[in-house]
């Protein structure tokens, strides 16, 4: 097996599957389990100021979306931070990470946002012996109404200046995690570099209100009649997730700062397609919350698997391989055309490609030939667009040909995508300059 | 499906009681164990909503089915069954009793490789019971139009005649010849089809629209004439279906122990116990239609020790499906392919055997007896139209009466459909059909008249 050896912001963990900051590491009986299920590592969940413990509403604190098969495609929860003494759970960590040297232990944290607290409590958390900071910007329900979590995390001054703070009383790396209900991801992310942070982790969770109960006309998870917005995550959110790691993985300004990836991370497919758009590691917590910890297995097996066949020696090879590969729009080759092609031995003629595209887009594919029930693709309409890849059932039953030095019988035009043609250098483009 | 009961070493003969109550009750167990409200969501989430839909194409009425599917998906049952009943007002019979496997279910794309078939029948039927079981009122009268119409039969074919007509604002009379409506959904399909008295069920939601009025022990014939009819109502409507059981013109034929099978599954359906019905010990059924396995199999469940079909050809040439055969043989159901009865073997007058001759390949092969004494004969009915005293006015095939599109028959002012009309295929969907296809022709016709 491959060695999946991590080493994030000077964190070392046996590989690079953490458990993020959540119920499933809110206390030791929790995170021994991970350990022993083979976690690399795990974000204790947050800790707050010394004082009267959080207070939990005794309600439902989750609610999913479920896919066709009742599987959990999006979760939301409106928990807050830990509800537990804070001494309580220093002394667990303390206990934990001196039976479990070798994983990584980072500590999550959320306290208004005067300096006194912070450098009260990052003096605690030090004397545990954990191996990090993780400053919680990101939880956008309950905390964030108390002016902390998602409140920092939307204004980069303070995120840069409670940053700065951290980094001034404590020797930890420090870590700030991003809220993702932000216009801008750079901003905030380049805000925590200039604090000093030694890495940022996102995608904390989306503000969300998951349903509508259609008996009681109340939304759901319902606390007594009423509800409120939570934090949404789960596999719904991954195509989010990949857009700001990756957007942060390609800022200049960001350059050199490691990337924590969170967001619906279920399996090792994920977690490379994280790691190649720029991530040093991952977080996972929903896909344990649905499945529980062995899940860890796979994604273990999976990784070491893949970075064998692609010849990666270690992860942080992987680190931002696809990022080349991600542009801007304007830079996209507009020579580069293919057109759908139907392989009619596979076809079962549901006839679904036919009515999205006949009733949304081209009317490129006919559904009759000769009065038989059979699918055809008509390349005089058809933009090459996906949508009837997209909807056939059949895997390798529809896909995209790709044109190569031979006449586009919708535009006339001969295709040759070896030379390129940026939107840059269009001619119907009247800004288009002669620099690509 | 439960464990089917078993008798043995009963007495030979026909006898009843072969099993008691509490067992025959537990063998008539449902065909297809009915879908819940979770298994209909996530089969109907298998549905590929097909653009032009095979299934509705293969389906006689027409079903949008996968409108209604969709509508399951998204927790709507009851407008699932609004769908399917605008269609097929016995959309709830249907779905027990149609050979799914041939019609919408056996063109379902999801056949295509090693996948299986969305359980359209299985879904129908949860719609169609979910509504009935609200009571939702699907429908509605239009303004009366001041038209009567009479319709003879109130089986599939009669009643959806009436209940369009009715619903056009039509009023309709149903001449009957049974004591209870339904025709062959009470009185011909197995009872393991339509189990708690679900053709009464339906009957009563099919007549509680209002505007027709059923009048029962009418024979055709005898009780009233067509001629008769001609007179009291603006148009007439024919669903009589067949008459009885064709003959197999064999010696020892006229024994007792030899009956049609038809007439065997009506007296099973009417019995108030079924352990009271008697069946024989060795029950030899010949035929190769769903009657043939509607009986052979109802006779193995109520006790019967060993039962044969016996047919004329192979496996293929069958009316009954592959899937049907493989139903019976599974229930204990012998079946022997090429074999033609040659005769019923009597001794002192009782049946001990039928004699049968190998046909197709083998058709060299010596001679060979089934013992049984019990013989069920499902080779088909006859008409009974001959009857009707103007049988000789109409066109008619093999005494099946000749309809055109619209199901006009050759006499002006009378429909036909069902079972008695020529060029049938004998289901129960397909007589629905020729009634709902009927009655909008009749509004027409009547709609003009009053213009």
């Amino acid at each position: 097996m491959n060695d999946l050896k991590s080493n994030f912001a000077g964190i070392e963990s046996p590989n690079p599957f953490w458990l993020a900051s959540a119920p499933p590491t809110d206390k030791a009986y929790n995170v021994n389990r991970a350990f022993e299920a083979g976690w690399g590592g795990v974000v204790w969940k947050t800790l707050g100021e010394e004082g009267p413990p959080i207070v939990n509403v005794s309600g439902p604190r989750y609610e999913a979306l479920h896919g066709k098969d009742r599987s959990v495609i999006g979760f939301n929860n409106i928990e807050l931070i830990t509800d537990r003494p804070l001494q309580l759970n220093l002394q667990e960590i303390a206990q934990v990470k001196k039976d479990w040297p070798d994983r990584a232990l980072v500590v999550s944290l959320m306290v208004p946002c005067q300096e006194t607290a912070w450098k009260s409590i990052l003096t605690q958390v030090e004397d545990t012996g954990a191996d990090g900071l993780e400053l919680n910007f990101g939880c956008p329900h309950g905390m964030s109404e108390r002016g902390m979590g998602a409140a920092v995390g939307q204004v980069p001054d303070y995120v840069e200046m409670v940053t700065g703070w951290c980094k001034e009383y404590s020797r930890l790396p420090v870590i700030v995690k991003l809220t993702p209900n932000v216009t801008n991801i750079r901003q905030p992310a380049q805000a925590a570099k200039k604090g000093g942070a030694d890495a940022v982790s996102l995608i904390n969770t989306i503000n969300s209100v998951m349903s509508v109960d259609l008996d009681s006309l109340s939304i759901n998870p319902t606390i007594d009649a009423m509800g409120t917005h939570g934090g949404y995550c789960g596999p719904a959110v991954k195509p989010i997730a990949l857009h700001m790691v990756s957007d942060i993985g390609r800022d200049p300004q960001c350059e050199g700062l490691p990337i924590s990836a969170i967001g619906g991370i279920s399996n090792w497919r994920d977690a490379a397609e994280f790691l190649l758009l720029g991530a040093g590691n991952v977080q996972v917590c929903t896909a344990a919350m649905t499945h529980g910890f062995k899940i860890v297995d796979d994604m273990i097996d999976g990784l070491s698997r893949f970075m064998k066949e692609k010849g990666f020696a270690s992860v942080s090879d992987i680190v931002g391989q696809a990022i080349p590969s991600l542009t801007d729009w304007q830079h996209l080759n507009l020579n580069y055309t293919v057109k759908a092609q139907i392989d009619q031995e596979l076809c079962i003629k549901c006839g679904r490609c036919h009515i999205v595209c006949e009733d949304t887009s081209h009317q490129a594919i006919h559904a009759r030939h000769n009065g038989e029930r059979r699918y055809e693709v008509n390349e005089e309409e058809c933009v090459g667009c996906n949508l009837c890849v997209t909807v056939c059932p059949v895997e390798n039953c529809l896909t995209l040909r790709k044109l190569e030095n031979e006449v586009d019988v919708r535009t006339g035009q001969r295709v040759s995508p070896a030379e390129k043609l940026q939107w840059t250098r269009h001619p119907n483009n009247p800004m288009a300059n002669a620099d690509p | 499906m439960e464990l089917i009961t078993t008798a043995h070493n009963g007495p030979s003969g026909i006898a009843a009681e072969r099993l008691n109550e509490a067992e025959c009750q537990s063998n008539f167990c449902e065909m297809h164990t009915p879908l819940e409200e979770n298994a209909a969501r996530v089969e109907a989430e298998r549905c590929y909503f097909c653009f032009d839909a095979p299934c509705t194409e293969a389906c006689p009425t027409g079903i949008d089915i996968p409108g209604f599917i969709r509508m399951i998906a998204n927790g709507n049952a009851v407008g699932a069954a609004g769908l399917i009943l605008e269609e097929n007002i016995m959309g709830g019979t249907c779905a027990r009793a149609c050979p799914v496997e041939t019609l919408c279910e056996g063109v379902c794309v999801r056949n295509q490789g090693d996948d299986r078939p969305v359980t359209i029948g299985l879904l129908q039927r949860f719609a169609v019971d979910e509504a009935l079981q609200e009571g939702t009122g699907f429908f509605s009268r239009s303004e009366q139009t001041g038209k009567s119409v009479g319709v003879v039969g109130a089986g599939p074919a009669g009643f959806s005649c009436a209940h369009r007509l009715a619903v056009l604002g039509h009023d309709v009379v149903v001449y009957e010849a049974r004591a209870k409506s339904g025709g062959l959904n009470e009185y011909g399909l197995a009872a393991y089809k339509m189990l708690d008295g679900f053709a009464q069920k339906e009957a009563e939601f099919i007549t509680s629209l209002g505007g027709i009025e059923i009048v029962h022990d009418t024979i055709l014939g005898r009780d009233v004439t067509v001629q008769e009819l001609q007179k009291r109502h603006d148009a007439v409507f024919l669903g009589i279906g067949l008459g009885g059981g064709n003959s197999l013109g064999i010696p020892g034929e006229e024994a007792e122990g030899v009956a049609d099978a038809v007439a065997f599954i009506d007296g099973l359906r009417q019995a108030d116990h079924l352990s009271a019905v008697p069946v024989g010990r060795r029950v030899v059924v010949i035929g190769g239609g769903m009657t043939a396995i509607d009986a052979a199999v109802q006779a193995k469940l109520l006790g019967a020790e060993e039962v044969t079909i016996a047919y004329r050809r192979g496996a293929d040439a069958m009316k009954a499906s592959i899937v049907e055969q493989e139903f019976a043989k599974i229930r204990g159901v012998l079946i022997r392919y090429w074999a033609q009865p040659g005769a019923v073997i009597l001794e002192d007058g009782r049946v001990v055997g039928v004699e049968f001759q190998p046909t197709g390949n083998s058709d060299a092969g010596e001679k060979f007896v089934i013992p049984a004494d019990m013989v069920l004969k499902a080779i088909g009915q006859g008409s009974h139209f001959e009857r009707a005293e103007s049988a000789g006015s109409f066109e008619a095939v093999s005494g099946r009466l000749v309809v055109d599109q619209e199901r006009r028959t050759s006499c002006s002012g009378i429909w036909a459909g069902g079972d008695c009309i020529a060029g049938g295929d004998d289901l129960t969907v397909s007589a629905v059909q020729d009634g709902k296809v009927a009655a909008n022709s009749i509004h027409r016709a009547l709609s003009l008249q009053a213009g």
